[in-house]
């Protein structure tokens, strides 16, 4: 019986609307052109424009004909009256997966513990990276899904673009109806568009590992697509190049999950000419100039941080305020995108349940977001990114038929969505509240003992008072069509607690009565008929009976729009700059500073100056003299202090989103600028510690690491505003324990595993990079390889080494290598055996940066010791001392002192090796590093002398703008107490209130760092080193 | 240069360049008597004598003071004129001896043993006396530690040892002083972070978890109550038995904790067990003063120099968590756990303590005296007081300020110990290569 059943089911689908020629008909051929008029309706054409009671006619699956007037309804037409009803185009998601089944994460990445799989494991004529796959085109694995279809259906979408969500390049998305007859009937565009992500997806190949690695990634696989245009012999057949070149005209759009993701995904486009469409993450809002710049369009979901549970104080200490903040702001994100003229669209594929779309959207709305756009976001907007604004997107005449039809105003809080035309199909959604039931109704029983009326209050669907004098006990439903209606005529005693006895009164039993109470019981089962319902029942006596319910007066079904509730009154979180509680609300200003009495420490000739005034202006180091005056300047008493340069950290992991791209020896395509993160609280923690600038390094995972960055701790500008202007590039080498992998205890396949090893990555590196060089002078059609650019910049003296190093034998192997390709190792850091080969790096022209008193926390510093900087500084060497760790570079002043107590440095000299000599290493020793007229205005005050421990920094200046101010930190503390007790109160408030909340999430911090050493982070900070570790 | 005058006798003979930590001998037993002169003494209680003398007899302070006569003939006299005095450092938790090189070399590794409960496991019975972190902990002042094993819920018992020894018997300062435990977390992060995504989160509640394990804990001690009451077994449970001294209050409960949760917890201990707790770690500590004041719960603050807990938090807070203790009235210590420096910044841990807050004898206490009180040896050190051990170290000048703090004479029970060490050797011998003066 079924199985007929579910035959037949499929026949009518199929021999519908839209049959396929192609397909052969089993029975008698059933073609209908589906002609349907609605009438009477409030049709939104689009955003801008809507028509009253007019008429809108479609066939074969398409609009024909829309309009008010003059409208002639072709007779083959079913007529639809849509009085009171509103018609909608269909919403459209272009960021969905939909039908495709996506691929199981394998967790993957690179374990410094465990052997690496260094090649794809794609079977066939592939690229490389097992993460790019153009070549995936989503309309092969579409199939229809009608669950998901349906429950999309339901919130109002009509189309959707789906592809495969997995790896850096996914291949291309399909567009497809929502309908349900056939793959081939519903895909409305195959390939529509190429997508783009940082995340490796289920790739299990190690590289990349690393934010940085997918960047580079994706700009090598540009550079490689255009290459391979000329079909170079020896590449043959790649059938990802060719695909990706293939989706170039395809709308491009870029996955993320953070606004500076979304940054960093513009940025690559901007190199090749391509503007992403970007799906964001929701948090744009934190950093509107920055979006707007990308001038790309968006893709915006709408799942906002459910709240947490905050009861238990000790639960919401690890909750940061940035996450509360983001709690209470999210739903203002659609606004401000908005106000910021940002083209975007709406999804809903991040919502874990449809049903909160609305009220999310409302939410949207009651924050500022307009209903216009907030349209035109879910219908036009999509359809005009994706190039299909001929298809979907509005009704309009020659348009797939894909609308809506809902009770009022789509975003009102009470309209509900009654029909989804799918292509001119029907889909019905809440068909119940078609006809709206709400209203009295006169019920009349026709009983033996004659007719008895009733007055039915109907409330909705499940609801009804039956009232004769009392209002009577009752259960009541209504499906859209058939109407049950049980109830006792008789006034009974009701038990106390109807609520949970209902369930198990016996079928008939009229609920909340007590189960012996004697009464008379009407069942009555009937249909609606529009505005008169008519049916039979049974008593409980077993006597048949018939009735029927006639509507008296509706309820006043006034639409009630959008309620315009203003939630702009209401207080809200401060965006801050970055979007930490430590954050401004205004970036600080540029001052003009007239610091008097000072005892400078100048680290020029002068030496150390007592009671001098120094003035900075414009950024820069105006005047130091004594009896210093300027009009207008903000003046600070610095008697009994000490004024020193700002300190500039050598090897620093700061700031960064990914430090180690470590799955493979030489991944000098890398750069650390790429990732930057301004929101690192260490930046601000740092300057407490008079650090003005800092070199970020990539990890020490591989022998040639990634690009450095040098940058100043601007707290509160953006990722380029954080970057050292004008500064020379550099790049990380490293050698020994680490990048022969002596810490991969499950076994290492990565070559070098020994020190020999090691030298030869170096050798090699700098061979192909030479021949490289030669090969494109000679041919400029040589395939550009981001790697050798590098290495060719280090040849040609453009880019700089800093290499990590520990052991004599390696520095000294290091050097030869560079003599052979003539260039120098400018930095050798750690260098904690640079004592024992101090010399040879002197005639080989090197600096070196190393710790004050580390030691033996590996074999490679078993020799290490606390008088290496002073030898090191008495052979003549450039002697810098590093912090390599986010809490030690706060005390970097005290680990010089250090070289002070080991070994008897002078404290003038000293100071130099966390100031002016890292200047000097990193060629910036001309904008700072020294008081000198001229320079930069990077100056910390000093409470006490700067060697000291009892040194506190009570202001630190960078380019002239006080970033840390003791006393203002003080006053900051405070306001993130009051802002953390608001935010904490008022989610304790929606639990309350009966929201439901989830348990409350630390908010954890992570730390990286150079992956060298023991790191005893805090309770809620997470060594990335090991979650990397741990995603193996 | 400090004017030294001493008898020249057979032990300080042996003082050459030698080139490896092999040659730098224990020293033989301190004999007769020895004088300190002229330094300012920090007794490491609070008080600081200036001028004063120290007498020493066979190891022992029996005098401090400023009016103490020098007898002529047979003694060892060193003249600390301008320099600073101080009780020897103690570090109050550590695996020295333990851990040699704890990272690429397993085999170097003794401080982590198999098993949860691991009650009976003795850290003194692996502490290798010639490990080379001792000879560069000495030239920082530091004389004596907590060696502790690690890994487990119960990992063991500690014992104190003082460095200068030719072997652990040799060592053992207080033998099994304490056992300790790990605390179960109350924090747990569910899930993982896949690539650059967002982490997962279960339902499961950490707080139950956590709980179930401590009276997990607490069903150990119980039924180790009962087991000692008895003193004839069928069975010997040697895990029950070595925790005799805690019910006996002959040894100390160390609970390894950090957060708040976990240290309320750890006041069952005393409550239900009358144990002797001290809390090893105590990040969050500061939040809580006032309790672990009124449960006479000791802290070991585990890391002076480390970033605050949450983003949100003060950013000096664990700078300024010391001052907080020190006013609640808490009984602390101060440690260094640093792997990087091996333990040898302690002193800066203390100084960077009285830089926010504390003062300067204060900071003293808590590496020196509130070190051996928590660690039940203060009646044998801890300060320069009479009656006690003369663990004294003699600095350049002031202890807590590194620039400062140049180590020059340290004693152990009256030893004069050697300051020479691997990195010292080292030094000496670049310097050679380079001719550098």
């Amino acid at each position: 019986m079924r199985k007929i059943k579910f035959f037949f089911f499929g026949l009518l689908c199929a021999s519908a609307l839209l049959a396929q020629e192609t397909f052969p008909v089993n029975g008698v051929a059933d073609k209908r052109d589906g002609t349907y008029a609605f009438t009477n309706a409030t049709i939104i054409k689009d955003a801008q424009t809507t028509i009253t009671n007019a008429t809108l006619i479609i066939r074969d699956g398409k609009i024909i004909t829309i309009g008010t007037t003059g409208i002639v309804i072709p007779k083959g037409a079913v007529v639809i009256d849509c009085k009171d009803k509103f018609i909608y185009p269909s919403f459209i998601d272009i960021y969905s997966d939909y039908g495709i089944t996506q691929p199981q994460r394998n967790a993957a990445g690179f374990n410094f513990n465990a052997a690496v799989q260094i090649n794809s494991n794609a079977k066939g004529a592939y690229g490389w990276n097992q993460s790019i796959h153009p070549e995936v085109d989503a309309v092969k694995q579409f199939s229809i899904d009608p669950t998901k279809a349906k429950g999309l259906r339901e919130i109002g979408f009509g189309s959707v673009l789906t592809h495969v969500k997995d790896g850096i390049a996914r291949g291309t998305g399909t567009f497809v109806t929502l309908g349900e007859t056939k793959e081939n009937l519903v895909v409305l565009k195959d390939r529509a568009s190429a997508h783009y992500s940082f995340n490796k997806g289920t790739s299990t190949q190690a590289y990349p590992t690393s934010a940085m690695g997918s960047i580079a990634l994706l700009r090598q696989t540009y550079i490689d697509a255009l290459w391979y245009k000329n079909k170079p012999t020896k590449e043959g057949l790649n059938i990802s190049l060719q695909s990706w070149n293939d989706n170039q005209t395809l709308p491009q759009i870029f996955e993320t999950e953070d606004k500076w993701n979304e940054i960093r995904a513009d940025r690559i486009g901007d190199e090749f000419s391509v503007q992403y469409i970007i799906k964001g993450g929701g948090n744009e809002y934190q950093r509107i100039k920055e979006i707007a710049a990308t001038k790309a369009s968006f893709i915006v979901g709408l799942n906002y941080p459910q709240a947490m549970d905050v009861e238990d104080p000790n639960d919401a200490r690890a909750i940061s305020l940035s996450d509360m903040k983001h709690w209470e702001l999210a739903p203002t994100n659609l606004a401000a995108l908005e106000k910021a003229n940002i083209q975007f669209c709406i999804t809903a594929a991040d919502l874990k349940d449809n049903k909160t779309f609305y009220s999310n959207l409302r939410k949207a709305i009651d924050f500022g977001l307009s209903e216009t756009k907030a349209l035109e976001a879910l219908t036009k907007t999509p359809a005009v990114l994706l190039g299909v604004y001929d298809k979907v997107g509005s009704i309009e005449n020659g348009k797939v038929a894909n609308f809506l039809i809902s009770s009022g105003p789509i975003f009102a809080e009470k309209t509900t969505i009654l029909q989804n035309w799918v292509a001119g199909e029907k889909f019905a959604v809440k068909e119940d509240q078609w006809v709206d039931i709400k209203g009295n109704y006169t019920l009349s029983i026709n009983t033996e003992n004659g007719i008895v009326n009733y007055i039915l209050d109907v409330k909705n669907a499940s609801t009804v008072n039956v009232i004769k004098k009392d209002t009577l006990a009752s259960k009541f439903s209504y499906d859209g069509k058939q109407i049950k209606l049980n109830f006792s005529p008789v006034t009974s005693k009701k038990i106390s607690d109807t609520s949970s006895n209902a369930k198990n009164l016996p079928q008939g039993k009229p609920v909340g009565f007590k189960r012996e109470a004697p009464s008379v019981n009407y069942r009555l089962s009937g249909m609606s008929n529009g505005t008169s319902w008519t049916g039979t029942g049974e008593d409980t006596a077993g006597n048949k009976i018939t009735w029927i319910a006639t509507l008296d007066s509706a309820y006043n079904t006034a639409s009630d729009s959008a309620k315009k509730k203003t939630n702009t009154n209401q207080r809200l979180a401060k965006v801050t700059y970055p979007f930490d509680g430590y954050g401004w609300e205004e970036n600080p200003m540029q001052e003009t500073i007239l610091i008097k009495n000072a005892t400078i420490w100048t680290n020029e000739k002068e030496g150390v100056l007592e009671n001098v005034d120094l003035l900075l202006k414009d950024g820069k180091i105006a005047k130091m003299g004594k009896n210093l005056s300027e009009s207008g300047a903000r003046t600070i008493d610095a008697t009994g202090k000490h004024v020193t340069a700002g300190i500039i950290d050598e090897h620093s992991h700061i700031a960064a989103s990914s430090i180690n791209e470590g799955a493979q020896s030489v991944t000098s395509e890398v750069r650390i600028g790429d990732n930057l993160n301004p929101e690192d609280v260490n930046i601000y923690r740092q300057l407490s510690g008079g650090v003005t600038s800092s070199h970020i390094l990539h990890g020490s995972a591989n022998t040639i690491g990634g690009q450095t960055q040098l940058i100043k701790l601007r707290w509160g500008a953006n990722d380029e505003g954080l970057k050292f202007q004008g500064s020379d590039p550099f790049i990380k080498f490293a050698l020994g324990e680490n990048v022969k992998r002596t810490t991969a205890t499950q076994g290492n396949n990565r070559f070098p595993d020994t020190r020999m090893g090691v030298a030869e990555i170096l050798n090699d590196a700098f061979a192909r990079a030479r021949d490289y060089e030669k090969a494109s002078k000679l041919d400029p059609k040589t395939r550009r390889d981001l790697e050798l650019d590098a290495l060719v910049e280090i040849l040609n003296k453009k880019r700089f080494i800093t290499c990590h190093s520990y052991v004599q034998s390696e520095i000294t192997s290091a050097m030869r290598v560079g003599d052979k390709y003539g260039f120098t190792f400018n930095t050798f850091t750690h260098i904690l055996e640079g004592y024992k080969v101090a010399d040879k790096m002197k005639i080989h022209g090197s600096n070196v940066s190393t710790f004050s008193d580390w030691y033996y926390y590996k074999v490679e510093v078993t020799d290490a010791i606390a008088y290496n900087a002073a030898i090191m500084h008495q052979v003549g060497l450039n002697v810098c001392i590093n912090s390599d760790d986010a809490e030690m570079a706060r005390r970097l002043n005290q680990e010089a002192g250090k070289v002070v107590r080991y070994g008897g440095v002078s404290e003038i000299e000293a100071l130099k090796m966390v100031t002016l000599n890292p200047a000097i290493a990193l060629h910036v020793s001309d904008k700072v590093g020294s008081i000198k007229v001229g320079k930069d205005a990077d100056i910390v005050i000093w409470s006490n002398n700067p060697l000291s421990i009892y040194a506190k920094s009570e202001k630190t200046i960078v380019d002239g703008i006080v970033y840390w101010d003791r006393e203002k930190d003080l006053e900051q503390r405070k306001k993130i107490q009051a802002e953390r007790f608001r935010l904490t109160q008022k989610m304790i408030g929606e639990k309350k209130g009966g929201t439901a909340v989830r348990p409350a999430e630390p908010s954890w911090q992570e730390i990286l760092s150079c992956g060298d050493h023991a790191h005893k982070d805090g309770i809620y900070t997470v060594d990335v080193q090991e979650v990397e570790n741990l995603n193996q | 240069m400090i004017k030294i005058i001493y008898t020249l006798t057979a032990l300080f003979a042996i003082i050459s360049f030698t080139k490896a930590q092999e040659s730098v001998y224990p020293t033989q037993e301190s004999k007769g008597l020895l004088f300190i002169t002229n330094g300012t003494v920090h007794v490491g209680n609070g008080t600081v004598i200036e001028n004063a003398t120290i007498k020493i007899i066979d190891g022992k302070i029996v005098e401090v003071g400023t009016n103490i006569s020098i007898p002529t003939n047979d003694v060892q006299v060193f003249n600390a004129k301008g320099k600073q005095v101080y009780p020897g450092l103690i570090l109050s938790s550590s695996d020295v001896g333990l851990k040699e090189i704890s990272n690429g070399v397993r085999a170097s590794n003794d401080y982590q043993e198999i098993g949860e409960y691991n009650s009976d496991v003795r850290s003194i019975t692996a502490y290798n006396s010639d490990s080379r972190v001792i000879n560069v902990l000495r030239s920082n002042g530091i004389l004596l530690a907590s060696v502790n094993p690690e890994g487990g819920i119960i990992t063991g018992s500690s014992s104190v040892v003082q460095f200068d020894a030719w072997n652990w018997e040799d060592a053992v300062y207080k033998m099994d002083a304490g056992i300790h435990l790990n605390m179960p977390t109350f924090v747990v992060r569910f899930g993982r972070r896949g690539g650059f995504g967002a982490a997962v989160t279960t339902t499961t509640d950490p707080t139950k978890i956590a709980l179930d394990k401590v009276e997990e804990i607490k069903k150990f001690f119980r039924e180790a109550k009962a087991y000692n009451q008895e003193n004839s077994h069928t069975n010997t449970n040697l895990k029950l038995e070595a925790t005799k001294g805690l019910f006996e209050k002959k040894q100390k409960l160390y609970i390894h904790a950090d957060q708040v949760k976990q240290m309320l917890v750890a006041i069952d201990f005393v409550k239900e067990f009358n144990f002797n707790v001290v809390i090893v770690g105590g990040s969050e500590s500061f939040q809580i003063a006032d309790i672990l004041k009124s449960a006479n719960i000791a802290v070991i603050l585990s890391e002076e120099h480390a970033l605050p807990a949450t983003e949100d938090d003060d950013i000096d807070q664990p700078y300024k968590t010391p001052a907080v203790l020190q006013k609640a009235g808490v009984l602390f210590a101060l440690n260094d756990n640093s792997d990087n420096t091996r333990y040898r910044n302690v002193s800066y841990n203390a100084g960077t303590a009285a830089t926010y807050g504390l003062t300067k004898e204060e900071a003293l206490s808590a590496i020196t005296l509130n070190a051996a009180k928590i660690l039940g040896v203060d009646d044998k050190t801890g300060s320069i007081e009479v009656g006690k051990d003369a663990n004294i170290i003699i600095s350049a000048g002031d202890i807590l300020d590194m620039k400062s703090s140049s180590v020059e004479q340290a004693f152990i029970q009256g030893r004069k110990i050697r300051l020479e060490n691997k990195q010292t050797q080292l030094y000496e011998r670049y310097k050679y290569k380079y001719g550098i003066k």
